[in-house]
């Protein structure tokens, strides 16, 4: 599949903005003494508008046709597309409302704020559960079409937003919540883990053949001809193609960037090198959206001459 | 209904001519344009709703070239229909055709990624996606001869190897076909349950070969056909 940047920004900030939000109202609301703090929440609150608002700008970047961008919240019944754009536009209201509250009358916040919070964390997590669901519902690639992707984009984004969350906290708060860095750590680890399954789970040769693609199960088929002289617009969605040795490297890079790096990074005491293990954490997981896209293989790959997908 | 086209692998002989007509007809029809991008230059581009491929099916000497045009299958389980976010892309209840409503397409490609068939192509210019309408706007038309109600690449099939019609009808041409020849659906293991059929090639060989036989030779099969009686 052809990585198209403007996809690639969206789901990485995006998804570092609904964790960072999510993780901050879950510890804020459960009492962790170094949230309840009127700046640090507004900061990490303000930091993870920024995110999702970029990101879902940069996605209407890949619209081919985006002044009908508008419809695309009608379809909420069958197209998790729709309802990502739903989920994502109603978390506004309820997480500007929550930081108003904060705003206004510091971390104590009464019933009806408390509420507010608990509701766009609630969102905050079911819209990334969509983002993911848009690529996992599609049967027509099969490292896509699997539980790993929900997966993936829920433990990633909310990897990612804590450790936005540990450097938003050690530079307002000036003192490090070993909470924070713990549980940071422990998520970059769960976080490793999974992508190190999915690079097993999709190393597995499965899925279609050029066989049935084209009906003659009994004999060999080979393509002779895709009919047309130059690439079309099947050829540059689908039939991007990176060599495997250089994918490689490219993985082993990502897991370096996105996930060991910051581990490293984090077993020290410095707010400045928290942010840095953030920011490369995020150029690391832009890494890990390109590999998810460029290792994803269209079955429509074996019409012009793949044997297997 | 359910309108879709039986195409017969056996007759095709890869000419393009049903892909060249569908273009003719559809970018001044109900979705056009089909538009191109540099089509005169070095590295043309175009949205096209017809593509014909061509394989090498078995092994020599006994492989056979096989031309296989493909178009949208008007699916009955149509993927493209339910991941579409803004409703542009929908089913027709009453014939099965699967169109997109080009006012409301914002192109964001999604369907294109959910059909398995490369249906559907980015018009380059006008930026929404562009499919085989089954030529909705000549199958229903009132004002041509009731014999040229096909869509364009059925009526220009120079070895009519291009059937349109319904499959719901059991005596229709093109489910007696479907039955008589054995019929296949392309990838059926996606359970999208493609409309459209292909018919496979037929066993006999391409070329007949006549056995070249003696009066010494016959005779000697009929001496060995009588001693083993």
């Amino acid at each position: 599949m052809h990585p198209a940047f403007s996809v690639l920004v969206f789901t990485v900030l995006s998804g570092a903005g609904y964790g960072l939000i999510l993780l901050m109202v879950i510890g804020h609301l459960l009492g962790l003494g170094e949230l309840q703090d009127r700046n640090l929440l507004l900061s990490g609150g303000v930091l993870s508008l920024v995110l999702i608002s970029t990101g879902l700008l940069a996605s209407t970047l890949h619209l081919a046709n985006p002044k009908n961008a508008w419809r695309a919240f009608s379809r909420f019944k069958t197209s998790w597309l729709s309802r990502e754009a739903v989920f994502a536009i109603l978390f506004y209201p309820f997480v500007i409302f929550y930081l108003t509250g904060i705003w206004s009358m510091g971390a104590q916040l009464n019933a009806i704020f408390v509420a507010a919070g608990i509701i766009s964390a609630v969102l905050a997590l079911v819209t990334l559960f969509c983002t993911s669901m848009i690529y996992a519902s599609l049967k027509t690639i099969r490292q896509w079409n699997n539980a790993l992707t929900p997966v993936t984009y829920l433990v990633l984004g909310i990897m990612s937003g804590s450790l936005l969350l540990l450097a938003v906290q050690s530079i307002v708060a000036g003192t490090v919540s070993s909470q924070l860095q713990q549980s940071a750590m422990a998520l970059l680890v769960l976080g490793v883990a999974v992508k190190i399954i999915y690079f097993f789970w999709i190393g597995k040769p499965s899925g279609s053949t050029i066989k049935p693609a084209t009906g003659f199960t009994q004999a060999s088929v080979r393509l002779l001809d895709q009919g047309h002289s130059s690439n079309g617009f099947l050829n540059n969605e689908f039939g991007y193609t990176v060599a495997a040795n250089k994918l490689l490297r490219i993985r082993l890079l990502m897991l370096a960037v996105a996930f060991v790096l910051p581990l490293l990074l984090l077993l020290s005491h410095n707010s400045l090198l928290f942010l840095i293990a953030a920011l490369i954490t995020l150029a690391g997981l832009l890494a890990e959206r390109w590999l998810f896209f460029a290792e994803a293989r269209h079955v429509v790959r074996l019409f012009h001459g793949d044997q297997r997908v | 209904m359910k309108l879709g086209l039986v195409v017969d692998l056996d007759t095709c002989v890869g000419c393009h001519g049903c892909a060249t007509a569908c273009k003719q007809w559809n970018t001044s029809g109900t979705i056009g344009p089909l538009s191109d991008k540099d089509p005169y230059g070095k590295d043309p581009n175009g949205a096209w709703l017809n593509r014909i491929r061509t394989y090498e099916v078995g092994d020599t000497p006994n492989s056979k070239t096989v031309h296989m045009p493909m178009s949208c299958m008007h699916c009955e389980e149509a993927a493209c229909v339910t991941v579409c976010p803004t409703g542009a892309s929908y089913k027709r209840a009453e014939d099965g055709i699967v169109l997109v409503d080009q006012d409301k397409c914002m192109g964001c490609n999604l369907c294109a990624w959910a059909c398995p068939y490369g249906a559907r192509e980015l018009d380059p210019a006008q930026g929404t996606m562009k499919k085989c309408t089954l030529c909705v706007d000549r199958i229903y038309d009132q004002k041509l001869p009731e014999n040229e109600r096909q869509p364009a690449c059925v009526l220009t099939c120079p070895t009519k190897s291009r059937v349109f019609g319904d499959f719901d009808d059991p005596n229709s041409q093109v489910s007696q076909l479907v039955r008589d020849r054995g019929g296949k659906q392309l990838m059926p293991e996606l359970g999208y349950n493609p409309v459209n059929t292909y018919l496979p090639p037929r066993n006999k060989p391409a070329v007949e070969v006549y056995k070249v036989t003696s009066i010494k030779q016959s005779v000697k099969t009929w001496v060995n056909k009588m001693i083993t009686r």
